[in-house]
């Protein structure tokens, strides 16, 4: 076995201490034939300190497109030539999603909108839909709305959303490549904060941006001094008109090494499949990743593309011997 | 006004004519992506997606759903 597994078997398996930046990367650069070692070790460290549960959400989006940011893989940005047009979700349909979501059973249900940070009207818009869906469904309620102020996450804490998703999407040093209308500053000021609330830290980003095999671990590195609740992983899907439209998909085997990587940097940390699963790792990938570390799914679609059907994901995990975390023992 | 689309001219996910070119790439990644033009006069259309569904509203040709 490489030195560096026996070496994260000895720390993270045994001490529950996550790798640091250079142990990503040496994982990072296994060979092909070490990858299934790798992901049998992550998948004992999830076991170790996660346990065999899987967390179900459900993601919709209330405010869709016409985003004033330019970050460069996204569809919802108003500065590209993205056929995406500005659309808002209405609170029936809101709630109607939640239902269908909890159908599912799944436990977590976060409401997106595409904006740089939330304004009175899309506050306004979020108090009613969180009011509504708590009145008709048994779910928890995360939300994603870029940028806070300080009585913004108050409010969130005040209506009852319990946890809040603010990507950091890439490494600090690469982020001025893909985003140039706010800072990596700014993003962590905000999950700042919302730490500080006590509300829980959703925070991952996207793999495929370009970035270096180098800074796929400087960001591991940089979740790893976040601590996270929940770290979603996402593979670029990329979108037609965004100027990354024309990168290439993460190769299949880098994907599963990522998800080891970060699995044996973030011990303790949900560890989400997010967008661009499908392309990136198929039907089989997707098994070799809930057996290499990940355990949270996304089911059903995403904001502004198309996911498996719910019941193709559940079956997965029945067959897997996986329980789908429950309500009660979420709360 | 659902589904009132009947004869394509246009490629539903490029927005460009079906008589040129080849849609093929297209019509794989539409499997993972609701429509976004509309297929009789090929206006970009309101499509919201949900976790269970999509619709798409052309202001013209009216509403498709998933
Ligand atoms: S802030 Fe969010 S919605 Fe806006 S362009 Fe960036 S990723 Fe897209
Ligand atoms: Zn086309
Ligand atoms: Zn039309």
């Amino acid at each position: 076995m490489p030195e560096i597994l026996e070496h994260a078997r000895a720390q993270v398996l045994e001490r529950g201490v996550g790798l640091d930046e250079a142990g990503v990367l040496a994982v990072l650069r296994l060979p092909d034939e070490h990858l299934p070692a790798a992901l049998q070790l992550a998948h004992e460290v999830r076991m170790r300190w996660c346990g065999p549960e899987v967390e179900v959400e459900g993601i919709v989006s209330l405010k869709t497109g016409g985003c004033p940011e330019d970050c460069h893989f996204c569809s919802q940005s108003g500065l590209f030539t993205s056929p995406v047009r500005a659309v808002w979700l209405d609170i029936p349909a809101l709630v109607e999603a939640a239902r269908q979501t909890a159908a599912t059973g799944a436990t977590e249900f976060c409401v997106v909108a595409a904006v740089r940070g939330p304004d009175p009207r899309l506050m306004t818009q979020l108090r009613e839909g969180v009011r509504a869906i708590r009145a008709e469904v048994d779910i928890q309620i995360a939300a994603s709305l870029g940028m806070l102020t300080r009585e913004q996450v108050d409010e969130l804490v005040e209506i009852g959303v319990h946890r809040y998703n603010h990507n950091l999407e890439t490494a600090r040093s690469h982020f001025p490549k893909v985003v140039t209308t706010h800072s990596w500053e700014e993003r962590w000021e905000t999950l700042r904060m919302v730490r500080d609330s006590g509300m829980e830290v959703c925070c991952g980003g996207i793999l495929g941006l370009g970035e270096t095999i180098e800074q796929r671990a400087e960001f591991a590195a940089q979740l790893g001094e976040l601590a996270p609740h929940e770290v979603p992983l996402n593979f670029l899907n990329p979108r037609p008109g965004t100027p990354l439209g024309d990168q290439p998909v993460v190769d299949a085997k880098d994907a599963l090494r990522a998800i080891a990587a970060f699995r044996l940097a973030l011990p303790r940390t949900i560890l989400r499949y997010a967008g661009g699963r499908e392309i990136t790792l198929g039907d089989l990938g997707t098994r070799d990743g809930l057996l290499g570390g990940v355990n949270a799914v996304i089911v059903g679609n995403y904001l502004t593309t198309l996911g498996r059907p719910a019941g193709t994901d559940l079956a997965l995990l029945s067959e897997l011997s996986m329980p789908v975390k429950a309500l009660s023992t979420a709360l | 006004m659902t589904g009132t689309v009947t004869t394509a001219a246009y490629c539903d996910r490029c927005g460009g004519s079906l008589a040129e070119g080849d849609h093929g790439a297209c019509a794989a990644a539409r499997r993972l992506e609701p429509p976004r033009y509309c297929g009789a006069c090929r206006r970009r259309m309101k499509v919201q997606v949900v976790p269970a569904g999509w619709t798409a509203t052309c202001v013209e040709h009216g509403t498709l759903r998933s």
